[in-house]
């Protein structure tokens, strides 16, 4: 086209050749460009859309000021005693490479007593105590400073940790086995599940796969006895409408959403469930 | 001094290379390139006989050992739980001293505008590192992607040559744009949205914790290289490489250029990922008679394993003096 408006001007071919693949590569630039910021943009459709809740670990700051500050290293992955830390994939958008523990298959049972992800967290993103002006939404602090039962009998039997990561509810207190005033026998997870544990019992240090340690129950309490944190939940007897006494685990305010229940619940699917970054009363 | 950092940041920054006027030639470049004029060279002869001189490949050798050494002591230090280097390229600790990408390290203070004092220290130990070996020294020796991308790159080349396709070649300066568009969106959104499609976080992710679906983005970005242009996400896109290369700017640690020994084969602009910082070695370029190349090269090596006539070298300032 432009050859044909000033095709009077000798030796203009070489020229407009040139500045043609110039204009070309600008075209070309600008397409990248545009091709890459929107597929950097799409990260947000998983995090807008929420598509999946994940618990973060113990520690996290509130989900935005995760999202923003965790520099997905993975060295709160590599130090946690039971592996509960998993990173995320692409589908969860910007999320890709966060931590989070998915409780059912490995749950944090605070092993490592000082929280060892806390500790190697090089941004800030895992803290003990937020800084004043990060926001904490209502009932995510415990009102006391929570007891770990695995030190109890230490002099200092609280955990460095004050703010839950969610929230256990019993979620089908019909599967319940207390519920339906069952018992227990065998491996809580079956003999296939690779879950780990420390029990008091066993080790105070070393957390051992759950399939080691079978139990026998004349009545499933199985989320009240490894629970990691003192009154946290508990086996209450409640009349139901037929005027039976039956028992229903039921949480209190100090858990910490840790996870222990969930992942131990030996029916399938869990019949007690942690509702990640959920506060007590909300 | 200045006027040549300064030539070799807007170079970075997608600036063209330009020509030196006819003022800036020193005598001795000026006589040297005077008897390259006139002599007539039998560059076959030459060729052979630089080529008996020539160590092949050392370089490359050195470089893919150290490169792999690096990522693969990441894997083993979390399989083997020998904790020698703990963490990701993004963030990590070796022997207990906190290491933290810069790029990543920007991203994360834009977006959450906020900064400890561990994230600090970790900066500053790489700030300190690379200013020391010179800033793309990232790139070539320690980037998983580079690795991939270098040979990505041979098969791109390979397929050029067959002319099965051609190179599509981008405006340089996108990269530029690329930087202050990540930094913007960071700020703005309060989220790494570089993180997301960092091929370099990926690769070194999937590499220590195992792969995942990520990895599809990367190998994505390696066909558009093999099939569509040489090289893109370094050379148009990748802010780690500028973060880097505007660190070492002023390194110690150079790339250097001896003119007299230049037979202007070219060969080194052929192999280099950069190839606009060798526009010295075309015949008549180059001003003085030994200069540094500019603040983008990556100290890859490359070019010196492949020159034939040992006109490129590493060289550290001062050390020369010294010694
Ligand atoms: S607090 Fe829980 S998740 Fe964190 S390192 Fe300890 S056991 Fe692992
Ligand atoms: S250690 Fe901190 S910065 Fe690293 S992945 Fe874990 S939460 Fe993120
Ligand atoms: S430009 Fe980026 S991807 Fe390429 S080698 Fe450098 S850091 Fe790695
Ligand atoms: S100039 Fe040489 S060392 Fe620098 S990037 Fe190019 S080939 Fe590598």
């Amino acid at each position: 086209m432009t050859t044909d408006k000033k095709p009077a001007v000798p030796g203009n071919r070489v020229v407009n050749k040139r500045k043609l693949e110039e204009r070309r590569r600008f075209l070309r630039s600008i397409i990248l460009g545009a091709a890459v910021l929107g597929i950097s943009t799409l990260g947000y459709i998983p995090v807008a859309s929420a598509w999946r809740v994940r618990m973060r670990p113990p520690g996290a700051l509130e989900e935005s000021d995760f999202l923003s500050s965790c520099i997905k290293c993975g060295q709160c992955v590599q130090v946690c005693p039971v592996q509960a830390i998993k990173l995320d994939d692409i589908d969860h958008g910007f999320g890709v490479g966060l931590p989070y523990i998915d409780s059912r298959s490995q749950a944090c049972d605070f092993s490592c007593d000082a929280v060892q992800c806390i500790l190697a967290c090089p941004t800030g993103s895992l803290v003990y105590k937020k800084p004043v002006f990060m926001p904490t939404r209502n009932g995510m602090r415990v009102a006391n400073p929570p007891i770990l039962l695995a030190k109890e009998k230490d002099p200092e039997p609280t955990l460095n940790i004050r703010e839950r990561t969610g929230l256990a509810r019993l979620a089908r207190p019909d599967a319940c086995l207390a519920v339906q005033g069952k018992g227990f026998k065998g491996q809580a997870r079956g003999a296939d599940f690779k879950g780990r544990m420390r029990f008091i019992e066993v080790d105070r240090w070393k957390p051992i796969p759950l399939r080691d340690h079978p139990f026998d129950l004349q009545l499933c309490d199985l989320c009240v006895r490894t629970c990691p944190i003192k009154g946290a939940i508990s086996l209450q007897p409640v009349v139901d409408k037929d005027g039976n006494t039956r028992m229903t685990p039921t949480v209190h305010e100090p858990c910490l959403g840790c996870g222990v229940c969930e992942m131990i619940c030996p029916v399938e699917s869990a019949a007690i469930v942690v509702d990640a970054r959920k506060g007590w009363g909300a | 001094m200045a006027n040549k950092y300064w030539e070799s940041v807007r170079v970075m920054l997608g600036g063209a290379p330009r020509k030196s006027q006819p003022g800036e030639y020193t005598e001795e470049a000026k006589t040297i390139h005077f008897y390259k004029k006139s002599e007539k060279l039998d560059f076959d002869a030459l060729r052979i006989e630089a080529h008996e001189h020539q160590k092949k490949g050392v370089w490359l050798r050195r470089r893919w050992i150290t490169l792999l050494v690096i990522n693969l002591l990441f894997t083993v230090s979390f399989w083997l739980d020998i904790q020698i280097l703990e963490g990701a390229l993004t963030a990590s600790r070796f022997l207990g001293f906190h290491l933290i990408d810069l790029n990543s390290a920007l991203q994360v203070m834009l977006a959450h505008k906020h900064i400890i004092v561990n994230l600090f220290i970790g900066t500053g130990t790489v700030f300190v590192l690379w200013l020391l070996v010179g800033g793309r020294t990232f790139c070539s020796w320690a980037c998983p992607y580079h690795f991939l991308a270098e040979n990505a790159e041979r098969l791109h080349v390979y397929l050029v040559q067959k002319k099965k396709i051609s190179d599509h070649t981008f405006h340089r300066g996108v990269r530029t744009v690329f930087w202050v568009l990540f930094a913007l969106m960071a700020i703005i959104t309060g989220y790494t949205v570089f993180e997301t499609i960092s091929p370099v976080g990926i690769l070194s992710r999937a590499l220590i914790y195992g792969p995942g679906l990520a990895l599809g983005w990367v190998v994505l970005l390696l066909l558009f290289e093999v099939f569509y242009s040489r090289r893109a996400w370094c050379r148009y896109v990748c802010p780690i490489g500028l973060t880097y290369g505007m660190v070492g700017v002023f390194s110690p640690l150079h790339v250097t250029y001896k003119l007299a020994n230049c037979h202007h084969e070219g060969e080194c602009k052929k192999v280099c990922e950069v190839p606009h910082v060798l526009d010295c070695v075309i015949k008549g370029r180059a001003p003085t008679a030994q200069l540094d190349i500019g603040a983008d090269c990556t100290r890859c090596g490359m070019c010196i394993d492949v020159c034939p006539s040992g006109a490129l070298t590493f060289e550290i300032k001062g050390l020369r003096r010294i010694m």
